[in-house]
């Protein structure tokens, strides 16, 4: 469904991403963990049109290369960016038309209105709070309502940019079993992590970046017990290591 | 009790200069909001405002059609000169695009002396001259229609930004742009919606103050100066806050004209300036961080 060959981005003239390739299929969650800087965010906004860069980037069968972001939005391709990037002094209700936008013009209200009982139905949550302003909202919730706002432009595939910074462990686990809800309903998912120990638990395939380019890919499972991966982003004691060896 | 008619009639005068200063100040603060410039240039869309409405009557006496016709006008203007001098810009960078917007005021403003040549024209008031007697003091049929046109503006402005679907996306873009794009909002076509919209306010303003004042070539420098100052004093970017600013400035001036001397009048504007700077940087109603 996304496909990227060799794939680098640029800030200015530095160069953030350096031929990156790998896939997601339809139906599919798939994480990309790496540290601070590796280059995930860069990643993310590179297919969404919004840094500069070259390669090849299509999805479902179109080249996304030279699109501008919300001609890729219209494609089916929604982000949840990091730090929710919600519109703080508007409502909640406007957040989740907002994320509609494009879709107004050509759709029914009864499609979109349809679109948002699905969120609700994700994020009960959410209908309390229509008329809240989205800045004053605890973390969690600002991240089901950033959530929110990419479901409601009805996307094929969501990314998800570090749903789980600054979120206590047990929001943590609600906003990612939603995830794997989203699937069942036909929405493909890349998660972006950096807590590589829930994303790799929630996610079919995995890759890992490090310094702008892939150095690992595998089942999500067999990465769990990788013992690169373990070192380095499990956070697992030097000790066991060594003493299994 | 012997100062109050004269008062009053100072307070007349200056919210009427004041609702035109608040037209104008929302003119800077919408296009503030959608690329964090100032449009030097706004000023000049006001003296185009009124010269264009002269010009149409002139053609086809017919107020109503003047007005139109001079928005219609000025607003492609303000589109126009988005789309010419500030989108091409390679390097975007704020005070690269605000020095742009004083280049595009001088240009403006040199096109229209060559068009207009240098002399003075008058509009007729919209509903004839007889002033209306309040109290003790009297009050121009034209006073009127400026306060109740800048009234509808404004309140049809909130409307659109708090009712419309475009409305809204363009406040999504002022309060984060990044979030706007990736949800589907086209940011570059939002900028160029707020200088449209900045132009037919600039414009509105122009036609509203011409049969008081005059149209002439050069009348836009201070008034863009005056409604920059009322966005200042306001608080830049909020809604509230021009059309606080506009009032409060538009009185100050009227009664230094009074009650110290007219030759004050644009000292006490700048004053006031400075002084909201120095104490209240953020302005009256507060406005973005």
């Amino acid at each position: 469904m996304l496909k990227i060959k060799n794939l680098s981005a640029y800030y200015g003239s530095v160069r953030a991403l350096s031929g990156v390739t790998m896939h997601v299929r339809e139906g599919e969650i798939v994480t990309l963990i790496g540290a601070n800087s590796a280059g995930k965010t860069t990643l993310l906004n590179a297919i969404c049109g919004l840094v500069r860069k070259d390669g090849d980037l299509a999805f479902a069968g179109q080249s996304l290369m030279g699109l501008a972001p919300e001609v890729i939005v219209g494609l089916g391709l929604s982000q949840v960016p990091e730090g929710r990037q919600l519109f703080a002094p508007m409502t909640v209700a406007e957040n989740l038309e907002l994320g509609a936008y494009r879709r107004y013009r050509k759709e029914s209200k009864a499609a979109i209105n349809a679109d948002l009982e699905r969120v609700f139905q994700l994020f009960p949550r959410l209908k309390d709070r229509l008329a809240q302003q989205a800045g004053t909202m605890s973390g969690g919730e600002q991240q089901m309502l950033a959530i929110g706002r990419a479901l409601m432009a009805r996307p094929r595939l969501l990314l998800l940019d570090e749903p789980s910074l600054g979120l206590a462990p047990i929001v943590v686990e609600d906003i990612l079993a939603r995830l794997s809800q989203l699937r069942a309903e036909g929405v493909t998912i890349l998660l972006v992590e950096q807590n590589a120990r829930v994303a790799l638990k929630v996610a079919d395939r995995a890759y890992v970046l490090e310094t702008g380019r892939i150095i690992l890919s595998g089942a999500a499972a067999d990465l769990l017990q990788d013992r690169q991966v373990t070192r380095a982003y499990l956070g697992r004691d030097y000790k066991e290591f060594t003493e299994g060896r | 009790m012997e100062n109050f008619a004269p008062l009053l009639q100072y307070l007349i005068s200056g919210l009427t200069n004041g609702a035109i200063y608040a037209l104008i100040a929302l003119g800077f603060g919408i296009i503030y909001n959608a690329t964090t410039i100032i449009n030097f240039a706004q000023g000049e869309m006001v003296m185009l405002g009124a010269l264009c409405a002269i010009s149409i009557y002139h053609v086809a006496p017919s107020l109503p059609l003047a007005f139109a016709g001079a928005v219609v006008l000025v607003t492609c203007v303000g589109l126009v000169f988005e789309r010419l001098a500030l989108r091409p810009v390679k390097d975007p960078t704020p005070i690269a695009l605000i020095i742009i917007t004083v280049g595009g005021a001088v240009l403006i403003k040199g096109v229209a002396m060559l068009i207009w040549g240098k002399e003075a024209y008058a509009l007729p008031p919209f509903s004839g001259n007889d002033p209306i007697h309040l109290g003790p003091a009297t009050i121009l049929p034209q006073n009127l229609w400026v306060l109740g046109i800048t009234a509808i503006s404004v309140l049809a402005l909130e409307a659109f930004f708090r009712l419309t679907l475009v409305g809204k996306a363009m406040r999504a873009c002022a309060y984060n742009t990044r979030a706007a794009r990736l949800v589907g909002i086209a940011a570059g076509r939002m900028v160029q919606l707020s200088f449209g919209l900045s132009a037919a306010l600039g414009a509105g303003a122009g036609i509203l103050i011409a049969p008081l004042t005059l149209g002439v070539y050069d009348m836009g420098t201070m008034l863009g100066l005056k409604g920059f100052s009322a966005a200042i004093i306001g608080g830049l970017g909020s809604l509230a806050g021009g059309v606080l600013g506009g009032l409060v400035l538009g009185v100050a001036e009227a009664l230094a004209t009074g009650f110290i001397s007219s030759g004050y009048r644009d000292a006490v504007a700048f004053l006031l300036l400075l002084l909201v700077l120095f104490l209240r940087p953020q302005g009256l109603v507060g406005g973005r961080k």
